[in-house]
């Protein structure tokens, strides 16, 4: 069952209108709605390419938040092969926030490490929601420095509503996992591809995206603090997260704009939520031609190339 | 832009805070409510005489303090581009800009300076929290890497104190991205064999907290600074519950292993002296309040810093 965003609704009435067309006409022979019904349809795919052809940013966090989109394991279990999950940080624990492990993209081996948010209730709670806590950080740099030595490129995969801000992952230094997990990504000397699935919520999102190529996908997010959070602090209102999201800049568009991110990755008609399949294809793709941009460079080029991009970058501002 | 411009004020000029009031005869501790004769607390580095609560101090309060005799040169900054966002909330971000400069008579939120410390050559840069709550934008990640180069050039260890609220939120996606530019400069630093101290002062959190506050050799915290990644209020939101007294303060970091040490700010100078000079493999330093150094022997440094660092806006 489709769960509809709440800027879908008229879109809910239509697609529900044909399906109880159609739900009539099973339960009553010889009644034929397939004209309506196609008709309703029709309706439909063309208001879906209308709504989402020119999504507002905060319509984008809600779709880039959608419980159906693909998560890290969909995308993780479509585009590589013998997937072997590496688990652990060899200090406190295994977060499940965070997963990763050896895999094979074609027939290269990579290590790939992203966000996984989970899909029903326990699954969500099993994976704190996509918030690490400072085992999940530690858990990518102990596999971005294997990936290192063993001369493997590194693909992540963000989505996180940002880290965890509880009591305990304060105590175990969530900030200096932050800032190691930032420093191991550009430290080594392995080509490290990023890919923003979802949210990319601030520091927990920059411990994994400090990247030699970085995309989005196209109604994903990228921001240093919620539009909910920034509303509050700066609107003194939680209620302004549009005119938040609005001001923070925080959509593939603009950050491609900015010189923040190198390709935007499209989506299928109406997100990523409704044709799962083809958005994993896509990503793929860019994955694929990310590193293959990225061949050759030997390690200190890769370091060099990676703080460079760092460095420039947020000098050209939004004139474009 | 015009690196000259923006280079050095008259060297002395940093020993008379811009921000001096004399008007203001009295102050009142934030903490306990004594009334502090102005003169008596920046004598004591705005540290209250009564209860040892440490107040703020600005950047240039700081380094008159810091430096021998309170001769320091400035180093430059690159501009980064103004309100690269057009960022509007309640106000615009260019107006909040001006207030703040307004207010503090400062340029922006960080403080880049060379000089002696116990007649040892360091790099100090400081935050400064009075400004728009010390918060990191471009700007503030300019300056870190304009420290970084300026100690990786002049050989010399680089010491910061941090005071931040966090990243920028006017500045969006960029003021996040100043958490790998700064880690940028913070390896450069440790890839020259280059002591890097990290002095965190209140408060000192979010983006800063998680980037090159925690990256230092050696990490020193005032007494009783909130230095944390998520604020407190956001976590008992989040859990709850109600955080046990003290938590995320200097003492509680100190006991979980993220600190080597909480000092007084009014020893602080005298352990930085220690601890670099050990770092450096220099002879004891002779302790106090030294003259300031022979201006020869800063010359150098001087004709260096109008080049302009790498990573800089056009
Ligand atoms: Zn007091």
């Amino acid at each position: 069952m489709t769960q509809y965003l709440d800027f879908e609704k008229p879109l809910a009435e239509i697609e529900g209108k044909a399906e109880e067309l159609r739900a009539l006409a099973r339960t009553n022979e010889g009644m034929d709605v397939s004209a309506e019904a196609e008709a309703l349809d029709a309706k439909a795919a063309a208001m879906l390419v209308d709504l989402y052809k020119d999504l507002s940013p905060w319509r984008k966090c809600q779709v880039a938040r959608h419980p159906d989109r693909p998560h890290c394991r969909d995308y993780i279990e479509a585009l590589f092969t013998e997937y072997t999950p590496l688990a652990g940080d060899r200090n406190f624990a295994d977060d499940h926030a965070v997963m990763g492990g050896l895999a094979r993209l074609g027939d290269r081996p990579v290590m790939v490490i992203g966000h996984e948010k989970g899909t029903d209730t326990k699954s969500r709670i099993e994976h704190n929601f996509g918030m690490a806590r400072p085992e999940g950080y530690r858990k990518a740099i102990r596999l971005m420095e294997m990936a290192g030595k063993f001369g493997l490129p590194v693909v992540t995969l963000v989505d996180t509503p940002g880290a965890y801000p509880g009591k305990g992952a304060e105590e175990r230094g969530q900030s200096e996992a932050i800032a190691r997990a930032t420093e191991a990504c550009l430290r080594i000397g392995v080509p490290l591809v990023s890919v923003i699935i979802g949210e990319g919520g601030s520091g927990g999102a920059v411990a994994f995206a400090t990247a030699n190529r970085v995309a989005m996908l196209q109604h994903s997010i990228y921001s240093v603090i919620s539009p909910e959070g920034c509303a509050s602090i700066l609107w003194k209102d939680a209620e302004k997260m549009r005119e938040a999201a609005e001001a923070l800049r925080l959509t593939a568009q603009d950050l491609m704009k900015l010189g923040v991110i190198d390709r935007v990755i499209e989506e299928p008609s109406g997100g990523a939520h409704r044709d799962g399949k083809a958005a994993i294809a896509a990503v793929g793709r860019a994955i694929e031609a990310m590193l293959s941009d990225l061949d050759g460079k030997d390690r200190a080029e890769i370091v060099k190339d990676r703080r460079t991009k760092f460095l420039k970058m947020g000098d050209r501002g939004l004139a474009a | 832009m015009n690196w000259i411009n923006n280079f050095v004020r008259p060297r002395i000029n940093s020993i008379f805070s811009r921000r001096e009031t004399p008007e203001n005869l009295w102050h009142k501790c934030s903490a306990c409510g004594t009334m502090l004769f102005h003169r008596e607390l920046s004598d004591n580095l705005n540290v209250c005489t009564n209860c040892n609560h440490h107040m703020g101090l600005t950047p240039r309060a700081r380094f008159a303090n810091l430096f021998d005799g309170g001769v320091f040169t400035e180093v430059a900054v690159p501009d980064p581009k103004a309100d690269p966002l057009q960022f509007r909330d309640q106000k615009k971000y260019p107006d909040r800009m001006r207030a703040a400069q307004k207010g503090t008579g400062e340029k922006e939120a960080m403080l880049v300076a060379t000089g002696e410390m116990g007649r040892t050559p360091i790099v100090a840069a400081a935050q400064d929290f009075s400004f728009m709550g010390g918060s990191m934008g471009m700007y503030v990640g300019n300056a870190i890497i304009a420290a970084a180069q300026e100690a990786v050039k002049l050989h010399r260890p680089l010491i910061l104190f941090s005071a931040a609220g966090g990243a920028r939120m006017q500045e969006g996606i960029l003021s996040l991205m100043q958490m790998p530019r700064t880690t940028v400069a913070v390896e450069m630093v440790k890839e020259a064999g280059l002591p890097y101290i990290v002095v965190l002062t209140h408060p000192t959190t979010g983006g800063v907290t998680a980037s090159y506050a925690m990256l230092g050799d050696v990490h020193i915290a005032e007494p009783n600074a909130l230095i944390c990644f998520a604020g407190p209020r956001v976590i008992e939101q989040t859990i709850r519950e109600k955080l046990p007294e003290g938590f995320q303060r200097a003492e509680y970091l100190l006991d979980h292993g993220m600190l080597d040490r909480v000092t007084h700010r009014m020893q602080m100078r005298d352990e930085l002296i220690t601890i670099t000079r050990m770092l450096i493999n220099l002879p004891p330093a002779i302790k106090g309040d030294l003259p300031p150094p022979a201006p020869e022997a800063e010359a150098p440094a001087e004709a260096n810093s109008t080049e302009p660092p790498a990573g800089s806006a056009a």
